[in-house]
This record gives C-alpha cells, structure tokens and sequence, in this order.
C-alpha cells in the first residue's frame, strides 16, 4: 500500500515541533483517544464484532428460525467444501469476474483517453459515460430487463427487424452471464472512467513535446507514453475491479435470481440463499468465511505483485 | 500522484486572500485553458483532421451506446401500456405520448415515501460517517498516543473485508439490538468505512503544520484547533468524501433488503427492486418509477458535475 508512506513525506519542521511540546505534551495522550472514540465504537459495533461473532456462528448450527444452536464444529466448513453446488456458483462468480473485468477496464479506458484528448463536448461525453453508474441497481435491472424481453424488448425488436432470431438473453443458459456482464459493464464502467480519466490528466504536457520532437507520430505517442504512464493506474483499477466483481449480488439476484438453472447463481447469493431463505445462519457464515479467504487471497497475491514491480 | 491533494491543499489556502478575479481575468484565464486543450489535442491526436474525426467518431458512438437504454427506458415511461409492449417494436407510439404511467406510480404511493426514506438514510450516514471519519483521520494524522500504529494498522487491514460477508452476524446483532426493520438499523451499520479514513489521514498528512501550531500556542485546545485551523483547510477533501458516502449510501442495495421488511421503511433501491404490483409486469409503469428513482442523483450530478467528478476520483482511488 503506497498510502502509508506519505505521512513520512509530509514536511514536519522538527523545530516547531519542539517549541510547541510543552503545552501539548500532557494533553495529547487523552484527546488522541477522544477523536477517535465514535469511531472506534462503530468500527468495534459494526465490524470487528460481526467478524468475531460471524465466526463463532460459522462453527454452529445457528439457524434463523429457533433460538438454541449447538457447536458444530468445522462441519459447516465440510459440508461447504463438499457441496458442487458451492463449486459451481463459485466458478460462475470467477467466470464473471473474467468476461466483466477485461471490457470494464478495456472500455473505460479508452472512452477516458478519447474524452483526456480534449475533444469538444467534455460534459455532454463525461455525463453519458458516468450517469449510469449514478443509478440505483433496482433502475439499472428494471431498464435491462424491459430491453432484453422477448418479444417486445428493444434488442430482440432490433434483431426482429434486422431479420435475424430472437436471443435469450436472460433464459438461455449459455447466454444470461454474458448479458449481466454486459449489464454490469453499461452500469459501471463510468467509475473506472473517472479512475483513468484523473490519472491521465496528470501525464505532464512536456512528455509529449519531447516525443514529438523525436518524431514520433501520435499512435507512437500513445503507445510509448500513455500507455506506461497508466501502468500503475492500471495495476489498481484492476484490483479494484476484480474485488468488486468477485462481490457480484444485487445486479443478477434482481435480474435473473440466479437462474437460469443456477447457471448466473454468484457465491454471495449462495451465501443469501443458504442463510436467508434456507434459514441456515451458521452453514451461511461458514460459506462467508470461505469467500473472505478468496478475497483475501487476491489482495494479497496483487499486493506482492506490485511489491515486485517497485523493486 | 500525491499531487492532487497537494494541489487541494494549495487552491484552499490560495482561495482564503479577498481577492476575486476580475472578469476580464476569467477571461484570459478561460482562453489560456482553451489554447491548452487546443494544445493538448494536437499533441495527442496529431494536426490533422484524420485523427480528430476518428476520435469524434468513436466517442459519439460509444455515447449513443450508452445513452440508447436510458433513453428507450424514457420513451418507453410516456407511453401507454399497449405502446410500451407492442410487438414489432414501434418508436412512435400509435396512441400518442402520454403521462398516465407517471400518474398511476405517484398515486400508487410508496416511490415518494422511498425516496425520502433513502434522503433520511443517505443523510445520516454521511453526517454519521463524515464527522467520525475526520476525527480519527486527524487523530491517526497528528496526535501520539498508545496503541495508534496498531489501530492504523487494523483500519489499513480493515479495508480488505468485504461488508457482504458481515450481513449474516449483522442481521443476528440488528434483532438483538431491536433494530431490525428501522430506518437506523439501515443506515448504522453502513457508517464504518475505513477507506475514508485513510483518505482523510492522506489529506491531513499534507496540511502543513506550523498553522496549527501557531494556533496551538494562542492556547487553542486541540478540538478547537481542530474545528477552526484544520476544517477550513479540508473542505474540498470533505466535500469529495461526502459525496462519495452519500451516493455509496443512497445505492447500497443488500444490507437494506436484508434488515428492512415493511416497504414504509425501504430505500429507492430495495423499493424499486423488491416491491412488485398486483397486475404482473407493465413494462410502462415498470420505466415511469425507474425514471422517478433515477431522477433525484442525475439531478444533483447535473448542478454538482465537477464536485462529483473529483470527490469519486479522490475518494475511488484512496486518495493517492
């Protein structure tokens, strides 16, 4: 995490410092304490208790419906480990990580470089591209799933009039995943933009002149200068993207519920459907568990791959 | 890129001198920013005009992409039911374009109380949120006391648990606590985000120091010093961060579909997403309380582009 070493950049005149040490010497330790005290209460309340108390649940038969639960043991966690049903929506969510990732960081990109460009019309484009992602996710499916209806929805009226066969988008088992993420990518991709968008108009003007002057032609220009000045953007949207997709819930519960077939159901809704409509809580937070280690795991694997590039 | 927060820094303490530009100023200033783009543009897309009408090409294709669902979904909502379902599709409805569908969803009633449950929600949040947030940033930033590094360090790891897996034990302590199915049962538990934390501590690192030091010797206490030399200085960092919260707050979707029951005390999204009407799907109707529940954040986007831009930018990135 490169956030942790600014403090140490931050100019701190170590004179000042001293000259101001007797008054603040005796009252700092208790204020320290004082300014975060609301904080930590609601970080204790709302986070480090539901880590501990989730986990405890998870070695329990906790259900939601009667009060007694009894010590399970890891049995939740073998049971989770053992059902293909849990496989299987774990591989849909990593299939959707894969086909949503690549266009959202793809796509923003270049609508962020065409817009960096200077091109008139910047608030016209800059709203088109992000006012999506401003929309709550109950108008996003509402919109998506009235578009990708049979027979009147606007796609298939298109392919109709095209001449071409209806798709199911969202019942065709084969289909409804690549839809959500095409969904997902029209809903979203406008935070990516605004990600690259602000790190692209940092590239120093001088980086370009000098390249000009070497005669490189603007395709040159683009590949040898933008391009490497957005690696480390790149590397952190890409993160970013992948956790927030490995998150996948709200968009496909209200499009398709999972379905078809499970063949759209994510681990989260695993997680809702065993927990929430199965009534198993203990069985639930085993499975939450499980998925906190993935997503540990891919912050970690991304941290060392980034401490590599540094080095 | 610590860049960007020190330039904050600077334009906030530029800003405080009582010296407004006069209007010839913008002026020049607004035709320098227009040879720059213009600059800008050569350098990237080349002189001439091919690279310029491929570029306008491109992003006016991509732009008729993604307007092209909200756009049919805002056609669609002032038809009439039989125009909005017709079948071949027809751009001009046959029975003209009406407002009923608008009609019907606002006398049905609950979209207003929603949208004022998610304004009540979203409110306290990034009030909630906001005010805890920089006081700990500002303790982590500049006061010494036992145990920081260690309660940084957790805030740092903090980051990396995702709210969804806390829903399971946080439904269970919400009944526990009675405030399941309450409006602040929805909006409490959303008020920890350690990502705003961080971003503020990063803020606060690059205020210089001396200015609260001068304070600090005129005898100002630490809150004091606080509320009237370091909040001033922040306000753009605190205006990003509140944006951020107040429209992560207003679109959170699945910690308040699970805590809420009752549709008095649902939000636009969960409302919107969970509440299905007696007569089966009316694809008109269906647009018409879209539109309604899209409105009130394009609107505020409209008048606050250029906040909304840098706080997500800010914020999004974690400050860097």
């Amino acid at each position: 995490m490169t956030t942790t070493t600014s403090p140490a950049q931050a100019p701190r005149p170590p004179a000042s410092i001293s000259s101001a040490a007797e008054p603040r010497k005796r009252a700092l330790p208790r204020t320290g304490y004082w300014f975060l005290a609301p904080y930590l209460f609601f970080f204790a309340l709302f986070l480090i208790w539901p880590i501990i108390y989730g986990l405890w649940m998870s070695l329990t038969n906790r259900s939601l419906v009667t009060e007694d639960s009894e010590f399970a043991g890891l049995s939740n966690y073998g049971e989770a480990l053992t059902d293909p049903q849990m496989w299987s929506s774990l591989g849909n969510t990593l299939f959707f990580t894969v086909i949503s990732s690549v266009p959202l960081v793809l796509v923003s990109f270049v609508m962020a470089y065409l817009v960096y460009t200077g091109l008139k019309g910047q608030w016209l484009w800059r709203l088109t591209f992000f006012a999506p992602f401003l929309l709550p996710v109950s108008v996003v499916t509402a919109i998506w799933a009235f578009l990708f209806t049979n027979d009147f929805g606007l796609v298939n009226g298109l392919l109709d009039k095209a001449g071409l066969s209806q798709v199911g988008w969202l019942s065709d088992e084969r289909i409804a995943m690549w839809s959500i993420a095409l969904v997902t990518l029209w809903w979203t991709v406008g935070f990516n933009f605004l990600l690259y968008l602000s790190a692209l108009q940092n590239i120093p003007d001088h980086l370009y002149e000098a390249a000009q002057l070497d005669g490189a032609g603007t395709w040159r220009r683009l590949f040898s200068i933008t391009l490497p000045m957005m690696k480390s953007t790149t590397g952190l949207i890409i993160l970013l993207q992948a956790l927030a997709s490995l998150k996948v819930f709200d968009q496909i519960f209200l499009l398709t519920a999972g379905g078809p077939n499970g063949a759209t159901r994510s681990i989260l809704q695993y997680i809702y459907d065993s927990g929430f409509t199965g009534y198993r809580l203990g069985y639930a937070s085993a499975t939450s568990y499980i998925f906190f280690a993935l997503i540990v795991l891919v912050s970690l694997v991304q941290m060392r791959l980034a401490k590599r590039k540094d080095s | 890129m610590a860049s960007t927060t020190t330039s904050a820094v600077k334009a906030a303490s530029a800003a405080s001198p009582a010296q407004e530009p006069g209007l010839s100023e913008r002026a020049r200033t607004r035709a320098q920013k227009k040879r720059e783009v213009e600059h800008l543009r050569t350098l990237t897309l080349g002189p001439g005009r091919r690279g310029r009408v491929a570029a306008y090409s491109v992003v006016a294709v991509l732009a008729a992409l993604w307007a092209l669902p909200l756009g049919w979904a805002v056609l669609s909502s002032f038809k009439s039911e039989a125009d909005a379902s017709a079948a071949p599709l027809k751009f001009w409805p046959e029975g003209g374009w009406t407002a009923d569908a608008y009609r019907g969803v606002l006398a049905a009633g609950d979209i207003p109380l929603w949208i004022w449950n998610s304004i009540l929600v979203s409110t306290i949040v990034t009030i909630v949120t906001v005010t805890i947030s920089a006081l700990a940033a500002y303790a982590f930033s500049r006061q010494k006391f036992r145990g920081r590094r260690w309660l940084f360090g957790l805030t740092l790891a903090a980051l990396m648990v995702p709210p969804q897996i806390l829903i399971v034990p946080l439904f269970d302590q919400m009944i526990a606590l009675r405030l399941s199915d309450t409006l602040l049962g929805v909006a409490l538990p959303q008020v920890v985000m350690p990502l705003m934390v961080i971003v503020m501590k990063n803020f606060f690192d690059q205020i210089p120091v001396e200015l609260e030091e001068a304070a600090r010797l005129d005898g100002a206490s630490d809150f004091r010093v606080f509320y009237a030399v370091v909040l001033p200085l922040s306000r753009s960092i605190l205006t990003a961060v509140s944006i951020f919260v107040f429209i992560s707050a207003w679109n959170n979707f699945l910690w308040p579909f699970i805590v809420t029951n009752s549709p008095e005390i649902m939000t636009i999204p969960v409302g919107l997403g969970t509440v299905k009407n007696a007569y089966g799907v009316q694809y008109a109707s269906e647009m018409a309380s879209a539109m309604i529940g899209a409105l009130p954040l394009l609107i505020v986007f409209m008048l606050f582009q250029r906040h909304i831009i840098r706080g997500f930018a800010t914020s999004g990135m974690g400050g860097q």
